[in-house]
């Protein structure tokens, strides 16, 4: 097995067209696993944390371009501001330690249903910068999760960034675990409010073979959504949303909780989210300047 | 492969290194550090968690490759900080882990004591003061112990936390 050290961007590209099965390592805490366990040897590791390109965020257009290199702890220092959801779901991630290695670029290059920064990039309409030796495209998030652990990126390509619109409304991401640290997702949910397109996002992880959206349940809330005043919602619209939510969730029996679990908790989370997220609507519309939309 | 880096302030190299090795297994069986421990190698325990380049990490999870030129510090550099000649001192943290009885059978104890010497820095040493029990449970999240039941660490915590923050006063 070799381990190839690229230095700039374009080695690391160059290495990776040369060997399109050499597997790339960046925080190493879903490599090293299966390293240790002898689940994979890959012929080549391709480590990419000598690349400072993707160690690296800054302003692109309205928003954030965040290189996939960035650990999940200067997320959560740094990026509470441009991106508060993905800063939310940055804290539930494992330990300190592994928030230390651990990076959004790692997280969707295994595409694990139950990764937690998925259901955000969904619901945020973020995209995912893509490069190779061909050159650079962005793919929306939500045409990057293909099948189960399948994604968009071929093989010869790395994940160089992503790409986080401007907050333009409330954002929240919630997960349920068995404790509040080091726990895969038995379920996890986020949703984020676009007062300037009026629209909604949705993210589900853990309930279905990829992330997915709920399609149906977002063009209700947009429809029922009192932009303008930021009335609080009627029960009756707040649990048809979390039915909508729920109803597209096709979760499976494991270890960490039963299908109907799954489905059930999806729904509370997305109510959950509804209310918090109104409240900082009313908020926003009282301080203007205390807004995610100002951010 | 032939990995050079600095273990607690020292420059070392291990050679035949094999690409999918870890740094956890360089610093045990190749430096002869076996400060760090080996328990679960799989990130869920902690117990082999080193600085890498002033950042906490779960040595079992870095390929050794990756900490190339890197600085590394163990649980062995904690005591070498304050050493006076042959003579190894414990450092606050470590003494107070003895004092306040949060050392069982011991094979957490470096994971905790070098996770517990980067909260002290990042709260006390940077001016913020004591750290409240909430904020150690958090920062403690990611190493297990499977004999005090906590308390005892988080009292030792507190205790490492409460000396290093009078001192600080007592320099100022
Ligand atoms: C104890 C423990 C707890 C965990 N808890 C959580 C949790 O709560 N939530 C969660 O979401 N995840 C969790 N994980 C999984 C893991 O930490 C995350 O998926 C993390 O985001 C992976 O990032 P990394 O940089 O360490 O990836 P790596 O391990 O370096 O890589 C992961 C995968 O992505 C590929 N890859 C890496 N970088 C690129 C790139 N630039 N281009 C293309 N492919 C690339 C690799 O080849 C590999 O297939 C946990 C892991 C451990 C060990
Ligand atoms: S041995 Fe590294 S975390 Fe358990
Ligand atoms: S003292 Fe035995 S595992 Fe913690």
């Amino acid at each position: 097995m070799d381990f190839l050290r690229p230095s700039t961007l374009e080695e690391a590209l160059a290495a990776k067209s040369a060997h399109p099965d050499a597997v790339p390592i960046m925080g190493g805490t879903d490599v090293m696993v299966e390293l240790n366990f002898d689940k994979h040897r890959p012929g080549a590791l391709i480590d990419l944390t000598r690349v400072p390109e993707l160690a690296r965020w800054g302003p692109d257009g309205d928003g954030v371009r965040l290189g996939a290199g960035v650990p999940y702890t200067r997320i959560i220092a740094e990026l509470g501001e441009h991106a508060p959801a993905l800063a939310q779901a940055s804290r539930s991630v494992a330990s300190p330690q592994i928030r230390n290695r651990g990076t959004v670029g790692g997280n969707l290059g295994g595409a694990s249903p139950a990764g937690e920064s998925h259901p955000v990039l969904l619901a945020t309409d973020a995209e995912v910068e893509l490069a190779s030796v061909r050159g650079t495209r962005r793919v929306p998030a939500r045409e990057f999760y293909l099948g189960l652990r399948r994604t968009a990126r071929q093989d010869d390509e790395l994940i160089t960034a992503v790409l986080l619109p401007r907050p333009a409304g409330p954002q929240h991401f919630s997960k349920i675990g068995t404790r509040n640290a080091m726990v895969i997702a038995v379920a996890n949910f986020s949703l984020a409010l676009d007062a300037d397109k009026r629209t909604v996002g949705t993210g589900l992880g853990s309930v279905a073979p990829t992330p997915i959206r709920a399609e149906e349940a977002e063009e209700f809330l947009a429809g029922e959504f009192d932009w303008d005043g930021g009335a609080v919602l009627d029960e009756a619209v707040v649990r048809r949303f979390g039915e909508l939510v729920s109803s597209v969730a096709r979760p499976i029996d494991d270890q960490r909780g039963s299908a109907d679990y799954r489905r059930h908790a999806v729904g509370v989370m997305a109510r959950r989210a509804l209310s918090w997220s109104v409240t900082d609507y009313r908020k926003s519309l009282q301080d203007p300047r205390g807004d995610a939309r100002c951010a | 492969m032939r990995v050079t880096f600095t273990v607690n302030g020292e420059q070392v190299s291990a050679d035949d290194v094999w690409a999918g090795e870890s740094l956890l297994y360089v610093l045990r069986e190749r430096l002869g550090l076996p400060g760090s421990k080996n328990a679960c190698e799989q990130g869920e325990c902690g117990s082999c968690t080193v600085y890498l380049d002033g950042v906490t990490a779960c040595s079992c999870m870095v390929a050794a490759g990756q900490a190339e030129g890197c600085e590394v510090r163990t649980v062995e550099g904690l005591a070498d900080n304050r050493g006076e000649g042959d003579e190894k001192r414990l450092g606050t943290v470590q003494e107070a882990f003895v004092e306040m009885g949060a050392v069982q059978c011991g094979f957490c104890t470096p994971g905790l004591l070098v996770q517990t010497d980067d909260l002290i820095s990042r709260t006390v040493g940077a001016g913020r003061g004591v750290p409240e029990d909430a904020e150690i449970r958090e920062a403690l999240a990611g190493n297990l112990c499977r004999c005090t039941g906590y308390e005892k660490i988080i009292d030792a915590v507190r205790v490492a936390a409460e000396r290093e923050s009078a001192k600080a006063g007592g320099a100022a």
